[in-house]
Formats: structure tokens, sequence, C-alpha cells
């Protein structure tokens, strides 16, 4: 049986975190890299980077920091922010990354879900969604609607539709963000992972929310969630990825165990 | 130092990243006279069964692995690489390679999760692997360790030899072989620590077989 997946979220600006993390008992890291492989260490089973830079002028620094983290983190990575064309999924996935999300991209142009799926294999796409709990309607007969910019534009978009055309596209995972839950800290929407989930034959992957063990608990069990994305929860020190682990595991959630061989053996030796 | 066949799969460069973090020397390489003075050979893959093999017969590379194998030499399958050493793919309909007995079949719809759905096709992500022969490439692995994987299809080689297994809505075979020819189907390139030891397990084996000699 296949465990459920716990995957710490990155931004980065630049080259940079856009918010410093601090690890337990230490100060601010701003670096991506040092911060991705010690959520690697800590038992981290991906990792997810998002290229939040505007400019098309950094885009060069960010593949330098993704094929600086495939050199020191030996788990799957995916990359999304900024990835709207086949040669934008390319770079990165030769950078080192495993996997590419599009979100807004993809609402404006779905076929680049197909072309995707088409050159890399549905395994390494996956449809990213920002999506907003609406008043539910003929056009949005799940009451939730996919959102773009980071949820200041709607689309029209039912998001349960939207996955649905996306797993068809090839999109061989969906990320669902609930813009609502995100920052809250108050736990993920399990209502429209679940819709979700339940009416997909890919994985699907809760984000936005997450502020205390129970939450990941609760979005990998009553949600249907096959994986729990992360943020604030552990990148200001409050829990680390081995401790949310150890919890789930010990509520009857698998997991894979952290750190079973131990951060020792992944030492350079001469 | 290992070689690293290159005939342009996906995971050639991770595979090659995950020995670099071991400090372990690995070169990807096409080359007949570097791969001759290696130690052992690593045969990644990821795509397709019937243009890896058309891509190893233009190239004259099937050969290559044969004779290799032939001579004893230590092998190290990964993921479609794994399924390709044996007789036949349901992938493509194709014959493949044929250096282990057994076939490659699909994950069909009969196996169900619990609740009696379907299982997802791919198999992705985390998965127990349970040794079920002592095998040096376990070495120091936990009883039951997780691995990461990423495929639809599956090797079913000879029960003899069969080294680990790994539930999904039943069992498959997911590490296989014997006597330093060994294959595995998950990405022990991106299996964390798990996956690095074992990765380091085959390259011992390998010196050690090299300096014996």
């Amino acid at each position: 049986m296949l465990s459920k997946r716990v995957i710490p979220c990155l931004d980065v600006r630049d080259g940079r975190l856009t918010k410093g993390i601090k690890f337990a008992g230490n100060a601010d890291i701003g670096d991506p890299v040092e911060s991705a492989r010690r959520y690697y260490e800590e038992g981290a089973d991906e990792i997810v980077f998002y290229d939040i830079t505007a400019s098309h002028e950094s885009r060069g620094i960010f593949l330098e920091v993704v094929e600086k983290v495939a050199a020191v983190i030996a788990i799957p990575f995916s990359v999304g922010g900024g990835i709207a064309s086949v040669p934008d999924m390319r770079d990165v996935l030769l950078a080192g990354a495993e996997k590419v999300s599009v979100n807004s991209a993809a609402v404006r142009d779905p076929e680049l879900i197909a072309r995707g799926a088409e050159a890399f294999g549905s395994q390494a796409i996956v449809l990213g969604m920002d999506v907003l709990s609406v008043p539910g309607n003929d056009n949005l007969p799940s009451g939730y609607e996919v959102v773009i910019h980071g949820g200041r534009r709607r689309t029209g978009l039912d998001a349960l539709a939207w996955a649905i055309r996306g797993v068809e596209l090839g999109a061989g995972e969906i990320c669902v963000n609930s813009i609502d839950a995100d920052g809250t800290r108050d736990g993920y929407d399990l209502t429209i992972t679940r819709r979700i989930a339940d009416s997909v034959p890919v994985p699907v992957i809760a984000s936005g929310g997450a502020g205390a063990p129970g939450h990941l608990l609760e979005a990998l069990t009553l949600g249907h969630a096959s994986a729990a994305l992360i943020a604030s929860i552990v990148h200001y020190g409050e829990y680390s990825i081995g401790e949310l682990k150890a919890y789930l595991n010990d509520q009857g959630c698998k997991v894979r165990v952290a750190g079973a061989m131990g951060a020792a053996s992944l030492g350079n030796r001469p | 130092m290992l070689a690293i066949l290159d005939y342009g799969a996906g995971n050639q460069t991770s595979v090659a990243r995950a020995f670099a973090m071991l400090g372990v020397p690995a070169r990807i390489t096409a080359e007949p006279a570097a791969i001759a003075s290696a130690w052992g050979l690593v045969f990644p893959g990821v795509g397709a069964a019937g243009q890896a093999m058309r891509h190893l017969a233009g190239s004259g590379l099937d050969r290559l692995l044969k004779d290799w194998v032939a001579q004893g030499r230590p092998l190290l399958g990964i993921c479609l690489g794994c399924q390709i050493l044996l007789e036949y793919s349901e992938e493509n309909g194709m014959e493949t390679l044929g250096l282990i007995p057994g076939r490659t079949r699909r994950f069909d719809s009969s196996r169900r999760e619990e609740g009696g759905r379907p299982v997802a096709v791919p198999h992705m992500g985390w998965n127990s692997v349970r040794p079920r022969r002592p095998s040096p490439l376990f070495a120091g692995l936990e009883e039951v360790e997780e691995f990461y994987f990423v495929h639809s299809y599956y090797a079913e080689p000879a029960p003899e030899y069969v080294l680990a297994d790994t539930s999904y809505g039943g069992d498959f075979c997911s590490a296989l072989g014997r006597d330093g020819l060994w294959a595995v189907q998950f990405h022990a390139e991106k299996s964390g620590p798990a996956g690095l030891r074992l990765l380091d397990n085959f390259h011992r084996y390998c010196r050690e077989r090299f300096h014996a000699q």
C-alpha cells in the first residue's frame, strides 16, 4: 500500500526564499538549497518549489537553484510558477526536477497539459489549482471556482469540472489549494479536496490551511488526499517533518518513517 | 568506477547525481571501452519498452548488455531497465533482452484497493519493499524499507529470481535477480537514504568483485 506523502512547499524569488525559514533552534535561513537539504534529512517525501519571480531575467537564477537542489536531495521534487510552455517544462526537468506544476497557464491554454504529458509522461505533470468557495449555481455546481493570479482573478471554471478535465488532458496529479483556507492555519478545505479526490483516478495533494498535525491527518483520511502540502507549520520551526510524520503514523495513517536509515548514512565519503 | 549506460534514459542524470552524493565515481557512458573497464554497470530507464529496445538495438548496446551478463559481470537495472531484462513486455508487445526468465505485465483492473476501487495506474509514490531472499543489495537496510516508485508495468520473473516484493492491490516483484545480476522496479536514485544505501551496496559489491579478480 502506498504511503501518504508530506510535502513542504518553498517559495523562491530571485534565488532566495521569500521568507526566511527557521529550523528548531536556528536562525532564519533564506537559502532554498539549504532548506531543501534540511527537509530532505527530516524525512520529506517530496518538495515543491514555486518560482514567484516576475521577471524573465531571474529565470536563470531559479534554474540554477533547481540544479543545486537536485545535487543535494535524493527524493523527487516538483517545480511550479512561470511554467507556460513545453520548453519551460523541459528546462526544469533537465535541471533535475521530476515534475512540473502548471496553474494559470493551463487555465489560459488547457492543451498545455496534453502537450506536457505527451512530451514527458503524465507522471511529470501536476495540475495546480487555486479554488475559492462560491455560492453554487448551474455554472459552478461544485460550489468552488478556479481562480488565478493568487486568487485575484476569477475564471468562471468549476473546480471539480476543471480537475476532471485536467486529468483527461493528461495531468498525473492534482494539487488543490484552497484560497479560503490558505494562510488561516485553520485546516485544509476537506470538502473540495475530498470531492476532487473521489472523482479523479490520480493522486490529489491537499494544500492551504495546515496549522496543526491534526489538519494533515484530516486531509489524508477524511479528505481522501494522497499527500499534504505544508508551509508555515514547518517553516517557522514549530514542528519538524519528523514530528508530523511520527504523529500521523501513531494515528494509523501510513507514512514513510522518517530517517529509518538515519541521516548519517548520507554523508559524502571520500 | 561504475558505468551508467547512456541510451538517453530520462533518469540517467538522477542516477549519476545519487552516486555523486555518495562520493562514488560513476560515469554516464555508451563507450564500449569505458564500460569494459568499469567495475559494474547500471542500466537506468524511464519511458516505454518499445522505444528503449529500438534505441538499444539501433546502437548495438543490446549486444553489449548481453555480453556483459554472459561474462557474469555485475549489473543493476532500474525501473524500465529492470523490466526489459526479462524476455517479453506487455508494453508494446515487445520481445525484450531475455537476460532473466520471465515477463513484464501491466497492472490490470483486477487489482483493487481496500475500498474496492481499482488501484490507480501508474503506481506512484513511496511503498514498502519486503526482501524475500538475502542479498548483498539489501545489506544494512531495515526489514521493510520504503522506496519511491513510478510505473504502470511490473516484472514477473521466474520465482527463483524474486528478491523482494511490494503490495499494490496484490503483491508484485519489486526487486529481482541473483549473483550480481540485479534489478529494482523502484527509483533507488530518488528513494532517500534507503535508496542511496542500496546503490552504495551495489557499488561495494562491484568493487569487491573487481579487486578479487
